[in-house]
């Protein structure tokens, strides 16, 4: 696998990297947390962003999907400040999965999916075969077909994550973002959702995006692993080149042995005993 | 074993066969309500029969039919009819906006303002034409509205903080009404405490024409209204990353919520309970999730009419306020709501 990100799939001058942060600035409040960042977003790859808490990576995250203003620079899409687009025009591109999602009291599953189809539809239009096609296309992507009738407060956290996805994936947007998705899962939903997510990316050609705590599944998983800390990416790569016991130790203050993956041979931090 | 009209449909898009059940829902509320409606105005001092108020609605028949039928106790109905969905739906859209049954316009303070307006017109100046009545209880209501906005607002509206404020603001309110209240001289007291509980007694038909034309500004937006609604149950990031420009979206939303109560209360006086009660009742009929806002309408309709018919017909002499009954039925329904919540903890 390589993670030279190529130009490939993108049309003759058009530039490669759809999705790009051009120095940019972020913050709430008073503070700033990202100053001057730059990224871009390589183009039918599963990027995985790492950090401490606080490292502004869930900001960078909702940044890249136009749910937070820029305070400087900007966030490109397709070449264009992705705050003069149309929010429904950005919606059909580029999906986002937030931390956390509340489903409404009483919904079912199928109707839950069904919401993911609101940026194709308009004040008159009603549910078209394409919505019908595409709701049934994302419940089988993630096998949550059989759950369809059920209601959302009934299942168990792996399948409620699911559902999530699967609203996500309705939407049908050749970027997905994900913000922290396996958070709250057992460690067997943990690996079952990225086999997921890089499905996605792999049988389903989308651009996946996701905010991993993990390092071990970060390495396991990114074509390309983005390190932040303090509001700045202080490494990015393909996670075999980026990930160091220098690099773990400065970043997340942990004392590390770094060994290959005896199952796939990615980089596999393993802590120092204190 | 059952038997499916078409094989090769494992499920039925849940999406549409959600849309069977409501429509069936509002169907038989509506049918109700046009059945409560009939024998209302068939029924009084002057006895019709169903068959001759539907003729006499239309002006046909026996004289006298039409007019305690057209006259008398049409505009009351029509009323009520109007004054309750607009309430249903006000109620279904603040519940929503704050995910919280205890979110409608009557508990979060636009009634007690919008009573207060009222007073103030009617004590302090010691008016009582119906247009400064009526237009005060309108400046009350969205006065109450923009403070409690204002007061809630911090990067956005968060539903509960508008409910918590909301609640403080009407105590504050309900605070100064007694006071207005206690002040006045005895006369102007009665009938300021009457126009406070809500009545359709006052039905006529230059007030229900004034009814039926803010209905038709308001209701029609609504059906604008429902697809924001559901995108905002999902939260504001998946709203926004939907493509719903949120903040605009719940503006509108708000401003169409608050209209709805002002108006209903200043028509008829701050019938309570019925934004409260009756969109719930929809949803556990119709067993969907979030707001439905044509269901609700259906039932505050019912709602509303079945109570002034109550109001009407329990007390002789007709001076009973519908808002009495509704805050019974309201009250009813309150108890009921924490006693299941209670359980649940």
């Amino acid at each position: 696998m390589t993670t030279a990100h190529s130009a490939a799939g993108t049309g003759p001058g058009q530039p490669a990297d759809r999705l790009r942060a051009e120095q940019v600035s972020l913050g709430y409040a008073a503070a700033d947390v990202i100053t001057e960042l730059s990224l871009r977003i390589p183009d039918d790859r599963f990027t995985v962003i790492v950090g401490p808490n606080a490292c502004g990576k869930s900001t960078l995250l909702r940044a890249l999907a136009r749910l937070l203003p820029a305070r400087g620079g900007s966030i490109l899409l397709d070449g264009k400040d992705i705050h003069s687009l149309p929010a429904k025009q950005v919606a059909r591109v580029l999906g986002l999965l937030p931390q956390t999602s509340t489903a409404p009291e009483g919904i079912r599953v199928r109707e839950l999916v069904a919401r993911g189809r609101y940026p194709y539809q308009r004040l008159w239009s009603s549910w078209t075969d394409a919505d019908e096609a595409a709701v049934a296309e994302a419940m089988a992507a993630t096998e949550i077909t059989e759950l369809a009738d059920r209601l959302v407060e009934e299942l168990s956290g792996g399948q409620r994550q699911r559902v999530w996805i699967a609203l996500v994936l309705a939407q049908q947007t050749p970027l997905v973002l994900l913000d922290e998705p396996t958070t709250f899962l057992d460690v067997g939903h943990q690996y079952a959702l990225l086999n997921l997510c890089r499905d996605l990316q792999r049988r389903h050609g989308r651009t996946v995006v996701a905010v991993l705590h993990d390092l071990n599944q970060a390495c396991r998983y990114a074509d390309h692993l983005v390190v932040m800390d303090a509001g700045r990416i202080v490494a990015e790569g393909a996670p075999a080149t980026v990930i160091t016991p220098e690099l773990v130790e400065r970043t997340f203050e942990l004392p590390c042995r770094v060994v290959p993956d005896p199952v796939t041979g990615s980089p596999m931090v393993v802590p120092e005993l204190k | 074993m059952t038997v499916l009209p078409k094989p090769l449909a494992p499920h039925q898009p849940s999406s549409r066969s959600a849309h069977v059940r409501t429509r069936l829902v509002v169907t038989v509320l509506l049918v109700l309500a046009a059945l409560v409606a009939i024998y209302l105005l068939g029924s009084g001092d002057v006895q019709v029969s169903p068959g001759n108020a539907i003729r006499a609605v239309f002006g046909a028949g026996d004289p006298a039919d039409v007019l305690a039928v057209q006259q008398w106790r049409l505009p009351r109905v029509l009323s009520a009819l109007l004054v309750g969905a607009m309430l249903g739906v006000a109620g279904a859209i603040f519940q929503s906006l704050t995910r919280n049954p205890l979110g409608s316009p009557d508990i979060i303070g636009f009634n007690t303002g919008a009573y207060t307006g009222a007073l103030v017109v009617l004590l302090v100046t010691g008016s009582s034409a119906p247009l400064g009545v009526t237009a005060g209880a309108l400046l009350g209501g969205l006065g109450t509205a923009v403070a409690v906005y204002l007061l809630a607002y911090r990067q956005g509206v968060q539903g509960f903080r508008l409910i918590i404020v909301g609640i403080a603001l009407s105590a504050m309110l309900t605070a100064a009404n007694s006071w207005l209240i206690l002040k006045a001289e005895l006369p102007q007291a009665i009938g300021a405490a009457q126009w406070g509980a809500g009545s359709l007694n006052d039905a006529t038909w230059g007030s229900t024409l004034g009814v039926c034309v803010a209905a038709a500004v308001l209701l029609a937006p609504c059906l604008w209204a429902t697809r924001p609604l559901r995108q905002l149950e999902l939260g504001d990031d998946l709203a926004a990353a939907l493509g719903l420009r949120v903040e605009p979206a719940r503006r509108a939303l708000l401003v169409l919520g608050v209209l709805l109560t002002a108006v209903s209360a200043a028509s008829y006086g701050p019938i309570a309970f019925v934004a409260l009660a009756a969109p719930q009742l929809a949803r556990r009929l119709t067993s969907a999730s979030g707001a439905g806002l044509g269901a609700a309408a259906a039932m505050g309709a019912l709602v509303l009419l079945a109570s002034d018919g109550l109001a009407q017909r329990l007390v002789t002499g007709g001076t009973l306020p519908a808002g009495v009954v509704t805050v019974c039925v309201g009250g009813l329904y309150l108890v009921w709501l924490l006693f299941r919540e209670a359980r649940r903890t």
